[in-house]
């Protein structure tokens, strides 16, 4: 499995990440460079294995289901880089 | 009075117990001896006033009989941890202007035993790198070079910053975080000890997210007896972090009993890798002898899927990237690049907030969990580290510890391999089976290349063991008798 340009454009689509035309070939290059890499994975049977989902052998801890926290808006707020009335200001996004 | 920046942790600890100096005094040394090696680019931001604050509540809980052992030591802290108010960017340029209204769950304990912050210590960007080449704030020069040689070389990654501190006597010690061997790699290339304990050992909450299922914090100190004085401080359970492991934090100096006979010590023959050094395989050698005249019984052992860890690695450790980045998209926090569209505006950010390493390992572990990829890479790398993990649970039956070099080479040249991310990759070959199963383990510096760089070996434990590891690695180090420091060619 190898990536092309177009497949780079569209994984840099999906992550949201401004990749110029120019970049594309080289980004494919290095991308398939270590998708070769890992190929060899492969190479393991893995019949019957189930998949990792934890490295502790522990259940999730129960809480009972209540607010904790909140109230604190304004701290939210705080780092943004564009703030209107109390909201996350963004680029219009509705006509 | 000697130089307060030479000592070791304990030392330092029972000086201020004893009143031979004061917090403030200790502090104030190594503030002097951060600004002047500012060359080595290792610490981001220094904190002098709430360093010389902290350390005077140090000095009134020392007065009113409240010390601890971390109290009054001043310590340099990874840009990876939130600390509230104060510089915290993961040494990327896409939190440009962060400060956290909150304070990380490690650094809360730290600074509740009366730790002092000099600041905030450079790394790779979000923690992806293993020479501390790809900081938005530059690289960082290892204290180490090599003999008669005037030329730069990489302290490592990706707590890079944290160890060159260490070395260079401008932090008593320092938080690191490990994910692939972020801790054990740095210290290995600047003759320190760099511990990452189990994973669950130490909260997550407030440490910047690369990979969850990996990430873990850890003390880079000058010897294991600092090390595990500052662990003790770090680690325990937190409600916030619901990966933490509720059992009590144990006494980890006093594990340090200096005796290692019958401890089982394995070998795995899986680690002697194609083009290894001589020196390294003389090293690990010697490691092995020295643990034999101390008592130790070695046993060869078998991890057989070792050489499938690194590519595992660069399955999940890029797909848990490229979905906890997700959230840096110029609205909440940090930088933001205008667009024509929101879209547009999430795109210009993230390209130009984002270094190369980072947008590399977003772009890849995008495509694996994309529709159609995920069972044959993401899936099928979570299955291969079952059998990694299934390795070490059947080498436990055998032995209590394993011995292993902890890099494939010395500290190698700043630039000389920033071009080839492959070649990057295998710094971690040693380190990352660790990570990737969970275990605790502890770089120990055992001797110096033919160049004059430190060279380190590590121990690999079983899961919540770090007693039975920092006892071992203890013992390794009397026997290794380190002592060499770097020349010192920075500063006045």
């Amino acid at each position: 499995m190898s990536v092309d340009k177009n497949t780079v454009a569209k994984i840099a689509n999906l992550a949201r990440i401004a990749v110029s035309e120019d970049e594309l070939e080289a980004t494919a290059g290095e991308l398939n460079n270590i998708l070769d890499w890992v190929e060899q994975l492969s190479q393991v049977n893995t019949d019957g294995v189930e998949p990792m989902t934890s490295v502790v052998a522990a259940a999730l801890p129960m809480r009972e289901d209540k607010v904790t926290d909140g109230n604190y808006r304004d701290q939210i707020l705080k780092n943004a880089p564009a703030v209107e009335q109390g909201f996350f200001a963004v680029p219009k996004v509705i006509e | 009075m000697s130089d307060l920046t030479k000592l070791t942790l304990s030392a330092a600890r029972d000086g201020l117990h004893k009143g031979d100096f004061s917090a403030r005094e200790i502090t104030q040394a190594h503030l002097k001896a951060i600004d002047e090696a500012k060359i080595l680019n290792s610490y981001i931001e220094v904190t002098s006033d709430q360093a010389l604050e902290m350390a005077d509540n140090a000095d009134a809980m020392i007065k009113g009989n409240e010390a601890k052992p971390m109290t009054g030591i001043p310590i340099g802290i990874k840009d990876l941890y939130c600390t509230k108010g104060v510089h915290s960017q993961a040494a990327s340029h896409i939190l440009d202007g962060f400060k956290p209204e909150y304070e990380s769950t490690v650094t809360s304990n730290l600074w509740n035993d009366g730790a002092v912050m000099l600041g905030k210590t450079n790394m790779d960007e979000f923690a992806m790198g293993s020479s501390n080449e790809n900081s938005f704030y530059g690289p960082v020069k290892n204290p180490w070079r090599a003999t008669n040689s005037d030329k730069d070389t990489v302290p490592g990654g990706s707590s890079g910053g944290s160890a060159a501190a260490v070395a260079a006597d401008i932090s008593i010690a320092a938080t690191g975080t490990d994910t692939g061997g972020s801790i054990r790699q740095p210290a290995s290339f600047c003759g320190l000890v760099g511990l990452k304990p189990t994973y669950g050992r130490c909260s997550r909450f407030g440490m910047i997210a690369f990979a969850s299922s990996l990430d873990q914090a850890g003390p880079l100190t000058k010897t294991v007896r600092d090390a595990a004085i500052m662990l003790e401080s770090m680690a325990g359970y937190d409600a916030k972090d619901s990966t933490s492991i509720n059992i009590a934090v144990p006494n980890y100096e006093a594990a340090l009993s200096g005796d290692v006979r019958g401890l089982k010590v394995g070998i795995p023959k899986e680690y002697r890798v194609d083009n290894m050094p001589p020196e390294i395989e003389k090293l690990w050698q010697q490691g092995i002898d020295w643990l034999k005249s101390a008592g130790a019984e070695i046993i060869d052992i078998s991890l057989p899927h070792t050489k499938y860890a690194l590519p595992t690695y660069y399955i999940v450790a890029p797909a848990e990237c490229s979905s906890n980045l997700a959230r840096y998209d110029g609205v909440k926090y940090g930088l933001r690049v205008a667009g024509d569209s929101l879209d547009n505006m999430y795109k210009n950010t993230r390209a130009q907030g984002f270094g190369d390493e980072v947008k590399r390992r977003i772009l890849i572990g995008t495509y694996v969990l994309s529709a159609g990829y995920y069972d044959a890479y993401y899936l099928k790398a979570q299955r291969v580290r079952t059998l990694i993990a299934g390795d070490f649970k059947a080498a436990y039956e055998k032995c209590d510890v394993i011995l292993t070099p902890t890099a494939p080479s010395a500290a190698f040249g700043l630039g000389e391999k920033v071009s080839d991310p492959l070649a990057m990759y295998l710094n971690d070959v040693f380190t990352v089976p660790a990570s990737l199963s969970g275990l605790p383990g502890i770089s120990v510096p055992a001797g110096l290349s033919s160049d004059g760089l430190p060279l380190g070996l590590q121990l690999i434990g079983q899961a919540f063991g770090e007693e039975q590891l920092l006892n071992a690695a203890d013992v390794l180090e009397t026997a290794a008798g380190f002592s060499d420091k770097p020349a010192k060619w920075w500063g006045a």
